[in-house]
């Protein structure tokens, strides 16, 4: 085989693996649109193709899902909720990141590794005594036990991650501050968190999408359809008796799911970095 | 100024260790507390029943057959996942026009919330309308009115929810595996290509090798994200037919919160801490070893 036979053969082999993953990986979304837009007449009519629309496309779908259901309760209470674990989340990782990556010195390193681990800790082993604890404060049915439990996840990952980024500020900077008069923590509120903002951001849209894909404890705790977050809303509710509305259903998956896929790439690269932490120099 | 900074360290840190002890290490006891008494939904008190619960759980059918199925839902998953994504990661390497999209397109099952993302598979799969079944049909590969139940039969229902798992798993795997080989040194497959070695021979010898600790990093992730999710299960199947998927996350919810029994259901989800336990010391041997290196 010559050359250039050769590298052509690579270029398609190339192309066909990454056009297969990608039809593969995106193929769920573009059914969720597809299905959306179709009459229900198309969508149940096995004769038709079910890869394009044969009858024009309809927003019917659209309208029974603002006008008739909870869908945008829903998303209300997951702002609402995403809201209180953002700021509870920084309020509590902020500092503690900065001590990790400062003050505690040799101990800092071991808490840091200590606290990611938590992490691992997964909601389908803590849910049930939460449930009990919830019902104890009686937050059962409420969204509160949802902003109560939802930063024991956001916590962990964004002080790692505020860690990493405080560790990258030059530490003469915070010296300076501090010979011009500023106390530690002076220096940590005026000079650290205004200059960490890319990274405070990034924790934001971390703990934001965090919530909007958290699943068990919401179905746990919460039971009344109103009360409900999107992301067991649509999955549940949207199924009236054994009838699935398949394309209410369906658009509601896609319009949720393609904002918080859209932040979630921009920032993606850090959240990686995050993971990798020591693995990769 | 040491002191006072310990000090300061420490009141800084300690907010969030008390909140995160309170909502994660209180119920990590309490699970294990649960396991051994009688704690119903609607019980009051707690009497101590030692490892009654235990048995109970342990002479039940449905629990056997979901510790089996979490096993095989597990490393199944786990294998599709590590081929796919090895795969995939060296096809992304290098830049090529319309990477971007690719990567929006590749990414989309790991940022779209998993609860909804299930809920499209579930309609993909559906019992008549399925899309797979019209191609199926179309292509003449099955009979009309004779195609393939994928959410209701045993084995079919197992390799769906292994699918749907290993395709939302897929991008997270395949991210941290490009951050791992974006880390390896262009000129050493340079070198290698250099002194002769083919593209194969180049993989498998250099940089496969130098890709492990990476690998061992999106492993261990995935294994816990994979052994302790019940959402793709719970909307698929329910963890039917038959159990046939039922797993261990999900037996514990159906026991414990929709079935009210608190203790056996707690007792369940106690047989994740073992896997929990070994992977958090792999992954501390991970970190240690990068220490060192």
């Amino acid at each position: 085989m010559g050359r250039g036979a050769r590298k052509f053969l690579d270029r398609f082999a190339h192309r066909f693996i990454v056009v297969a993953f990608s039809v593969l990986l995106g193929f769920p979304f573009y059914w969720m649109f597809i299905t959306t837009f179709k009459t229900t007449n198309d969508l149940y009519n096995l004769k038709n193709n079910p890869f394009i629309f044969t009858d024009y496309p309809t927003l019917e779908h659209l309208k029974l899902l603002f006008n008739e259901t909870r869908y945008l309760t829903w998303v209300e209470n997951t702002l609402v909720v995403g809201l209180f674990v953002v700021v509870i989340t920084l309020l509590l990782a902020l500092p503690a990141a900065y001590a990790l990556a400062r003050l505690t010195g040799r101990w800092g390193q071991r808490l840091g590794i200590a606290i990611f681990l938590t992490y691992l800790v997964p909601p389908t082993l803590l849910f049930i005594p939460l449930s009990r604890l919830v019902a104890i404060l009686g937050l059962q049915d409420s969204l509160w036990s949802l902003v109560l439990v939802y930063p024991s996840f956001t916590i962990p990952f964004s002080t790692w991650l505020l860690m990493g980024f405080f560790k990258s500020i030059p530490r003469e900077l915070e010296d300076a501050a501090m010979v011009d008069g500023l106390t530690r923590f002076g220096a940590f509120i005026k000079l650290v968190v205004p200059i960490s903002m890319s990274g405070i951001l990034t924790v934001v849209i971390f703990s934001f999408t965090l919530v909007t894909q958290e699943f068990v404890y919401a179905l746990t705790f919460i039971s009344s359809e109103s009360h409900q977050m999107v992301g067991v809303g649509v999955p549940i509710y949207l199924v009236r008796g054994d009838v699935y509305y398949w394309g209410s259903l369906m658009a509601a998956c896609l319009i949720t799911s393609l904002p918080i896929a859209l932040l979630y790439n921009v920032f993606l690269d850090r959240f990686i970095a995050g993971f990798t932490v020591g693995a990769v120099k | 100024m040491a002191i006072s900074n310990r000090k300061l360290g420490a009141a800084m840190f300690l907010p969030a260790i008390v909140y995160v002890l309170a909502v994660i290490g209180l119920p990590f006891v309490l699970a294990f507390i649960y396991s051994v008494g009688d704690v119903k939904i609607a019980s009051v008190g707690y009497h101590f029943v030692g490892l009654d619960n235990f048995r109970s759980v342990l002479q039940s059918p449905s629990f056997r057959r979901s510790l089996y199925d979490s096993i095989v839902f597990t490393v199944a998953t786990q294998l599709v996942v590590l081929v796919g994504s090895t795969i995939l990661s060296i096809a992304l390497k290098d830049k090529f026009r319309g990477r971007g999209i690719v990567r929006f397109l590749i990414l989309l099952p790991w940022v779209a919330p998993v609860s909804l993302g299930a809920i499209g598979w579930k309609w993909i799969l559906d019992s008549i309308y399925s899309v797979i079944n019209w191609l199926l049909v179309a292509i003449h590969l099955v009979r009309p009115f004779d195609t393939p139940m994928w959410l209701g039969e045993p084995t079919l229902a197992m390799i769906s929810v292994v699918a749907v798992e290993s395709w939302r798993l897929l991008p997270f795997s395949t991210v941290i595996l490009l951050a791992g080989l974006t880390a390896i040194p262009r000129d050493i497959p340079e070198a290698a290509a250099v002194d002769g070695a083919d593209f194969w021979r180049t993989l498998f010898q250099i940089t496969i090798p130098m890709m492990l600790p990476i690998v061992n990093v999106a492993i261990l992730f995935g294994v816990i994200f994979t052994f302790t999710d019940m959402t793709v299960v719970y909307i698929l199947t329910r963890g039917g037919p038959y159990d046939s998927t039922q797993v261990l996350p999900s037996l514990a919810f159906f026991t414990g919160i929709l079935g009210g029994d608190l203790a056996e259901g707690a007792a369940i989800s106690i047989f994740l801490v073992p896997i929990l336990i070994a992977v958090a010391y792999l992954m501390l041997r991970v970190a240690h070893r990068t220490e060192v290196a």
